[in-house]
């Protein structure tokens, strides 16, 4: 089986800050981290590489320095990483990203099954995966929370809806996005960081991949960022006293004034 | 301080300080409490190569020595010391197999311990027989080509838990010391039971029980070196083990000095941070003093092991010593540090002062390895 595995390196928001005066995000000394989201889904391809045989294959499109995240990902299981990364990306909004990434995709020689984390803690728009699924034709389900088993044509999962969950068939080959229930990321072993170590991380530009410049970055990105803003911070609140009967009656006072 | 570690040493630190940071802290506390051996953890270990770090590679493992482990052990004991004895404990049941084992038990145990797939455990204590070896009274008898043990053996670590243990018996007692013999028992070994299983004041995620041979037959193969050999193995599987128990003293003594530290900045008292005051800055610069010389002593015990010297006991046994001693000094430290909250089982600082305790008694007294540096000296000069 030829698992395809997206990562996105994003900052560590833990450590985020927004300019209050500028509005835009302060990255000035904060770490990148590999986007939380996509760790499981490195995580479940390198388990099913194990279980079911097959290679894995850590995609990634970024600047230069992303190549260190893919690194982290042969460490913990993956056979290869492959960095699309070329000036022409930068600005890419979620259309030219899965543009980019489906492109990159073909180049590889397709996937059997493309594994996505549910969305990048970054953006959070959770398009990417849906995304490169529609451009590659591929049968797709979002926030899976576990793969029963995989057979020759489909696999069966499971996937996490606010109300429950549905147990899926899934003809390969397909996409799948995953949530953090699905399993708990392996630390990298020290085999693993060995072989990071000698690893010549595979670079591709828009060209290697045959993609339509028009169709990259800033140019194939129709989205327009209108305002960013920090929510502002309300702390008012009110505590109700006296007897349960009383509080309620207040609430529900509050309650209907505010209708 | 820097060691100047190679390359391939500094990735042994990242790989066991990630699972200290990310699986043993976040877990410690819980299982202190429960008294649960880690199993999830040894796995998560293995998991990462780490498994076999002090086993060669042509029987799985990674091919380093014993400051290899040192520095892997370091990590997990300024997590839990409880959590790194139950993982130590595999290297003291699979050194006997290393240092006197037939190819054969290598071939088959020695695998089976670096993939972490299963767990070893040393049995030697007995109730009448601690620091005096001598006194062990489980005794092994060959019929036919089977081995017939009987006896109890108390307070063994990881017992319950491992499935393969390297067992000392005496085979012939008419000679002595030459007398004992050590043998590989598998856990479903027929005849072989797991009795009592302690309550402990520390290292409490680690098991500690009694092991049960009650004509427990197992194959004639299973004879660890030779007939008669079993205490020089003891003698050498301690050599090699000891930095191992050193340097839980020295990761357990960091661990406190950053929790003491950390605490130290942020508790206020009369208007400042305790960290301000000299009477707190003293301790704390104590700790960090007596922790760095513990680790310079046991880093370079280690390595002279791994020189593989004639003499090696005067060695392991001053940094089992020194950096024990220092763990337990250091702990009391940085609960005086934290002051009442210190003492309180909300706080780490309490448990690693449990923990300390251990390290003097267990893999010899702290006084027995004082009979044996004493001994070493009176050889030396000697000449």
């Amino acid at each position: 089986m030829k698992i395809i595995i997206c990562l996105k390196q994003v900052p560590d928001t833990r450590n985020v800050r927004l300019d209050p005066k500028t509005n835009t995000m302060s990255r000035e000394g904060v770490e990148s981290i590999m986007n939380p989201y996509d760790r499981h889904a490195l995580e479940e391809g390198v388990s099913l590489a194990a279980q079911y045989g097959g290679t894995v294959t850590a995609l990634s499109m970024g600047p230069p320095q992303a190549a260190e995240m893919l690194k982290e990902a042969i460490a913990c299981g993956a056979d290869q990483g492959v960095l699309i990364s070329d000036r022409a990306f930068a600005g890419a909004d979620t259309l030219a990203t899965t543009y980019t990434l489906a492109n990159a995709v073909l180049a590889l020689g397709a996937a059997d099954l493309i594994i996505c984390g549910k969305q990048a803690i970054d953006g959070d728009t959770a398009q990417v995966g849906p995304g490169l699924a529609r451009r590659l034709d591929l049968a797709y389900a979002s926030c899976i929370s576990k793969i029963h088993e995989v057979r020759n044509d489909c696999l069966l999962a499971r996937r996490m809806m606010d109300d429950g969950y549905d147990e899926l068939e899934i003809t390969l080959p397909a996409l799948l996005t995953v949530v953090r229930e699905i399993n708990e990321p392996r630390i990298p072993s020290l085999k693993g960081k060995m072989n990071a170590r000698k690893a010549v991380i595979k670079t591709f530009n828009a060209a290697d991949i045959g993609a339509d410049t028009a169709l990259l970055g800033l140019a194939g990105s129709p989205t327009r960022v209108a305002r960013v803003f920090a929510p502002e911070v309300r702390g008012e609140r009110a505590m109700l006293e006296g007897t349960v009967i009383e509080q309620v009656k207040e609430l529900a006072a509050k309650l209907e004034a505010i209708i | 301080m820097d060691y100047f570690l190679t390359e391939d040493q500094q990735m042994i630190v990242e790989v066991a300080q990630q699972i200290t940071d990310e699986k043993i802290i976040p877990c410690r506390a819980e299982l202190d409490e429960k008294e649960e051996f880690p199993r999830d953890i040894l796995r998560q270990i293995g998991q990462a190569d780490l498994a076999g770090l002090y086993i060669d590679e042509e029987y799985g493992g990674y091919g380093g020595g014993c400051f290899d482990m040192v520095l892997a052990l370091e990590q997990f004991a300024r997590g839990c010391v409880g959590i790194a004895t139950s993982f130590a404990a595999n290297g003291l049941g699979a050194y006997p197999i290393i240092l006197s084992g037939s190819e054969e038990l290598k071939k088959h145990y020695l695998p089976l311990i670096a993939s972490g797939e299963k767990y070893s455990a040393f049995a030697l204590t007995e109730a009448n027989a601690g620091s005096d070896a001598s006194g062990i009274q489980t005794t092994a008898v060959l019929d036919g080509d089977e081995w017939v043990l009987n006896g109890t053996k108390q307070w063994i670590t990881n017992g319950g838990e491992a499935n393969i243990y390297s067992v000392i018996a005496i085979t012939d007692p008419q000679k002595g010391a030459r007398g004992a013999t050590m043998f590989v028992v598998e856990d479903t070994d027929p005849g072989f039971s797991y009795g009592h299983k302690e309550k402990k004041l520390g290292i409490r995620a680690s098991s500690t029980r009694e092991l049960i041979f009650k004509d427990c037959r197992i194959p004639a193969e299973r004879l660890i070196g030779r007939r008669g050999a079993g205490f020089i193995t003891v003698m050498k599987t301690l050599d090699h083990s000891r930095p191992g128990i050193a340097i839980l003293g020295v990761g357990l003594a960091q661990g406190a000095l950053d929790e003491a530290a950390v605490y130290a900045k942020q508790r206020v008292q009369f208007g400042k941070p305790i960290i301000s005051f000299q009477a707190v800055q003293h301790l704390l610069a104590d700790m960090a003093i007596e922790t760095e010389a513990a680790r310079a002593l046991v880093y370079a015990a280690a390595k002279h092991i791994d020189a593989h010297p004639k003499q090696m006991s005067k060695a392991s046994s001053m940094c089992k010593v020194f950096a024990t001693d220092m763990a337990m000094k250091v702990t009391t430290n940085a609960v005086q540090v934290l002051g009442g909250y210190g003492y309180m089982r909300d706080y780490p600082v309490e448990k690693m002062m449990r923990d300390a305790k251990i390290l003097q008694i267990y893999e010899g007294t702290n006084q027995i390895q004082r009979n044996v540096i004493g001994q070493e000296l009176n050889k030396e000069y000697n000449k």
